[in-house]
């Protein structure tokens, strides 16, 4: 076995890791403790945090990636499979192993078609694996329950790693603009009316197109093919966040020219407390409400950007298991007579509780650090 | 005479908490009654629940209120919407939102007397324009809310309350937002309306002079109760509720003078010729077209360890002023100079500012340790816990509140933590811009004893900015009188509000109600201050000036002092 990292994973580690590490620090600070302590108060948010939580140990599981060692045959120095696993692979091998031929209904015993079996007749043959499948198979037989379990990795992703790249422009690009003022404002003002104007969906094709370029004139650089499939979700991550922050930043920059006039801005002027100061000690802060908001709101969003980008084809790469590529894959199946529905209601599903939970894990954070309705 | 409105034991509950707690007053045709209160007292509230406009989370517990012989609370709701507007109508506080801004002034009248059918459309909206005294009413019913001083709009927002003929008029706080020459107008035209209409008026206000002015009757109201319904002569010569005896007391009129401490005490703040002119930009290139002379070749002087008032109506400059001097605001010209040294080269340690409004002034996402410290720590003063727990004393606050969040304080509260914080780095002179006029009267008080006391103790000097002429009595030494960015009289308090020359100074002092009621005659000034941008020629004051001559429409009348400190600008005088 050879443990494989991809450039998401590091990242996703590195997330935890300063997750953990903020955690650690606000442990100490008193009134940070009693915050979170407020957040944790209600049974509504104690089971938003266990949802997400389980999500969470999901994709991180999904995130410890390996190459299996093929039998070892005498003389030769050990070789490793070409395919790339994860842990959650490895915890869920029945699962992934026991693929049906086609289509199948949650639970079913038999196929979803009628087939001529050997003897002419035509009916609908049994399962290999009868009952087992909870939420179906696909087209190919694959169980829909791994597909929906393997896309929460993909969908985590994107909506964190987007959301981290637009983040800092945005709140930064807004504060100063709002702020500052003058010329400053002019730019960045022009910068995000210019970068708004141009079609997002033009904007992301182009992107994802040149990238697929590059790494289709560069196999050498990716050793296989999950490597390749993780350099164009990270691509496409960057390309979602630079298209996406505009709005937010817009946001930003009208409510801090609000609290720009605001008397205790005005009295921190008065102490001579410098410009930086005063956007982090006294903008930002009562800036948090709508980040958080905004946050949340774009995290489902980008979630679903990832299913629109999959349909027109400029997606994650097709090899990859996403939300997306299964909402794609279910146009197709919402069109067949009689319909197939299972694997749509079973994305919906798990996105539906993953939103779900973190728009209220983000009500309930909201709440308690608002210093006016604790 | 039997009564027009009857209110029995009137309760309303918020949640659990009774806010209005067993009412009952009565009210006839033509007669004024005024309900007294500070805020949160119930008195607001006691009005919508006679429209039957309480918002959501207010109920009606108990309680019988009769109008004009229908029992208002038993009725359908769609009775009580002919009642509103046509029975009982209503003034609200703030003129600027409570019309709608996309609709025309005279839309927005016939839409109440469609309803209400008195009379029809335009031609009767013209005509109550013209009732309500508002120039030219043709032009000014296709106007848009925008196009109207807040006066005006007042007038405007009375036309659409006399649409339906009302014979109850509720007018809650009808002149709080307004300046004192323009509550002086809107007071003696409701006044004026009511006599001709015969209308009942349900005054409430938390101002003693305007109830002591409008009303027959007064009912004081005191944590959702009325304590105390009294005739309007006997209650102001003699209140018997201890809380109306309380409210009396601290009026600033019944505050002791400060004790003056003499003149020679020596100049500290020397401001020459200080102007801010903000320019007005037009069109795709932005070119400045004009500009906002907010404040016009401002001068003055503050003595060591006493207090300058800058007295004004809103829109005269007298913020900018404050502002312009800490240098928060860059002015156009001017120097402003500490102890002989340019302020602008100082550090901002030595002046420092208490603001209007408590709620807006403090950061609510800090802790009050941490707003006190943040001034002490950009200036290199030591912030520990025990300095800031002093400072708290001294404003007589506890030193544990430093950890807690400024929602947690009332108003007055708010606003001595403020004034710690302005403290908290040994200014020599503070400006306090309006620090009480978001407060009630009683806690008022306390603020203007605080400062007093803070004075005395530090050798503070203060420049009070104020609108509320009646403060500047008991707390300043020397006043200055700003019109329209200058500054029109100026001198010790005595030469000023005692001896008062100036036309626009005197309109000034008379148009504040007093608790002594009517006084006999009145300079009642006409219209609206003009503004900055497109200032009169001559002396600004002339168009509202009673005694204005041929040349003070031509020349704005420079410096003539008279005795002592006492300097004015007016013609009758050079």
């Amino acid at each position: 076995m050879k443990p494989v990292i991809l450039w998401s994973d590091a990242l996703f580690f590195l997330l935890i890791a300063v997750m953990i590490a903020g955690a650690w620090w606000g442990r100490r600070q008193a009134h940070l403790r009693a915050g979170w302590a407020r957040v944790f108060a209600t049974r509504r948010s104690k089971i938003a945090v266990a949802v997400l939580a389980v999500f969470l140990a999901i994709g991180l599981v999904d995130s410890l990636h390996y190459r299996r060692q093929l039998p070892p045959e005498p003389g030769k120095p050990p070789a490793y499979a070409v395919e790339v696993l994860s842990a959650l692979d490895a915890l869920l091998m029945p699962l992934k192993t026991n693929t049906e031929k086609t289509y199948s209904e949650p639970l079913a015993t038999h196929l979803f078609a009628k087939e001529t079996l050997e003897d002419g007749e035509r009916a609908f043959p049994p399962l290999k694996y009868p009952g087992s499948h909870l939420f179906g198979t696909d087209k190919v037989g694959q169980d829909v329950l791994y597909l929906t379990l393997k896309s929460i990795r993909t969908g985590l992703l994107i909506g964190t790693l987007t959301t981290l790249i637009m983040l800092p422009a945005a709140v930064l690009l807004g504060i100063v603009a709002g702020y500052v003022g003058g010329w400053v404002d002019d730019v960045i003002q022009y910068l995000y009316t210019t970068l708004n104007s141009i079609p997002g969906v033009l904007l992301i094709a182009a992107a994802v197109l040149m990238m697929q370029v590059v790494i289709d004139t560069h196999p050498d650089w990716f050793a296989t093919a999950a490597e390749r499939a993780d350099a164009r979700l990270l691509a496409l991550c960057a390309i979602l966040g630079i298209t996406s922050w505009t709005g937010l930043c817009r946001l930003l920059r009208g409510e801090t020219l609000k609290l720009r006039e605001m008397e205790y801005v005005q009295a921190a002027r008065a102490f001579g407390v410098g410009p930086l100061a005063i956007m982090l000690r006294h903008i930002l802060p009562n800036l948090m409400h709508i980040v958080l908001i905004a946050l949340v709101m774009d995290f489902s969003g980008l979630v679903l950007a990832e299913a629109v980008l999959s349909y027109v084809g400029i997606g994650v790469d097709p090899n990859t298991i996403s939300f997306g590529t299964m909402i794609n894959a279910a146009r197709l199946e919402l069109a067949r007579e009689p319909m197939v529905w299972w694997s749509l209601a079973a994305a919906f599903t798990f996105m539906f509780v993953l939103v779900l939970a973190a728009n209220l894990f983000a009500d309930a954070v909201r709440d308690a650090f608002d210093p006016r309705a604790a | 005479m039997s009564a027009l409105l009857e209110v029995r034991d009137l309760a309303v509950a918020i949640g659990n908490r009774a806010v209005v707690d067993g009412v009952s007053f009565d009210l006839a045709a033509g007669e004024t009654f005024a309900l007294l209160g500070e805020s949160g007292c119930g008195k607001s509230l006691t009005a919508l629940a006679l429209m039957r406009l309480l918002p959501m989370v207010a109920k009606i517990t108990h309680g019988h209120v009769d109008f004009d012989g229908q029992a208002l609370f038993s009725l359908p709701e769609s009775r009580m919407r002919m009642l509103r507007g046509g029975g009982m109508a209503t003034i609200f506080q703030e003129p600027a939102t409570s019309l709608n801004p996309v609709m025309t002034i005279g839309d927005q009248i016939g839409e109440v007397l469609n309803l209400h059918g008195a009379r029809s459309g335009a031609g009767g909206a013209v005509e109550l324009l013209e009732a309500v005294g508002i120039p030219d009413p043709e032009r000014r019913a296709g106007e848009f809310p925008f196009q109207l001083s807040g006066g005006m709009k007042q007038r405007a927002m009375i036309a659409m309350a006399l649409a339906g003929e009302p014979k109850l008029l509720i007018a809650d706080e009808p002149t709080t937002a307004l300046d004192v020459t323009i509550q002086a107008q809107v007071l003696d035209l409701l006044k004026d309306l009511q006599r001709r209409r015969g209308m009942a008026l349900l005054l409430i206000t938390h101002d003693l002079g305007v109830a002591a002015r409008m009303a027959d009757r007064v009912g004081v109201m005191h944590a959702g109760q009325l304590v105390e319904v009294s005739d309007t002569k006997k209650f102001f010569r003699g209140p018997a509720h201890p809380y109306s005896q309380r409210l009396f007391a601290s009026l600033p009129e019944n505050l002791p003078r400060p004790p003056d401490i003499g003149g020679a005490a020596g100049e500290l703040l020397a401001v020459e010729d200080l102007a801010v002119h903000f320019p007005i930009r037009r069109g795709l290139l932005r070119r400045t077209v004009g500009h906002v002379r907010a404040v016009d070749g401002v001068s003055l002087k503050v003595s060591r360890g006493r207090t300058l008032a800058i007295v004004g109506e809103s829109g005269c400059g007298k913020t900018t002023a404050g502002k312009a001097i800490l240098q928060l605001i860059t002015p156009t010209a001017g120097r402003v100079r500490l102890d002989g040294r340019d302020l602008v080269a100082l550090a901002p340690r030595d002046v420092q500012m208490v603001f209007q409004d408590p709620f807006g002034s403090l950061n609510p996402r800090l802790r009050v340790g941490d707003i006190i410290a943040e001034g002490m720590r950009a200036l290199g003063v030591p912030a520990d816990a025990g300095a800031i727990g002093d400072l708290l004393a001294q404003v007589g606050l506890e030193a544990g509140m430093a950890s807690r969040y400024p929602h947690e304080f009332s108003g007055g509260q708010r606003q001595r933590i403020a004034i710690a914080r302005a403290l908290a780095v040994n200014p020599r002179l503070v400006i306090c811009d309006e620090p009480t006029s978001a407060l009630d009267v009683s806690v008022q008080a306390q603020i203007i004893a605080l400062l007093r006391d803070l004075q005395a103790r530090r050798g503070l000097a203060y420049l009070f900015i104020t609108h509320n002429i009646s403060v500047v009595d008991y707390l300043a030494h020397d006043v200055a009188v700003m019109y329209l960015g200058r500054i029109v009289e100026q001198g010790s308090v005595d030469e000023v509000l005692r001896g008062a020359r100036h036309p626009y100074t005197q309109a000034l002092l008379a148009a504040v109600p007093r608790i002594d009621g009517s006084s006999g005659e009145r300079l009642l000034v006409p219209g609206d201050p003009p503004s900055p941008a497109r200032p009169p020629p001559g002396c600004h004051f002339h168009p509202r000036c009673p005694k204005a001559m041929e040349r003070c429409r031509a020349v704005y009348p420079g410096v003539s002092t008279l005795a002592g400190t006492h300097r004015l600008r007016c013609h009758l005088y050079s």
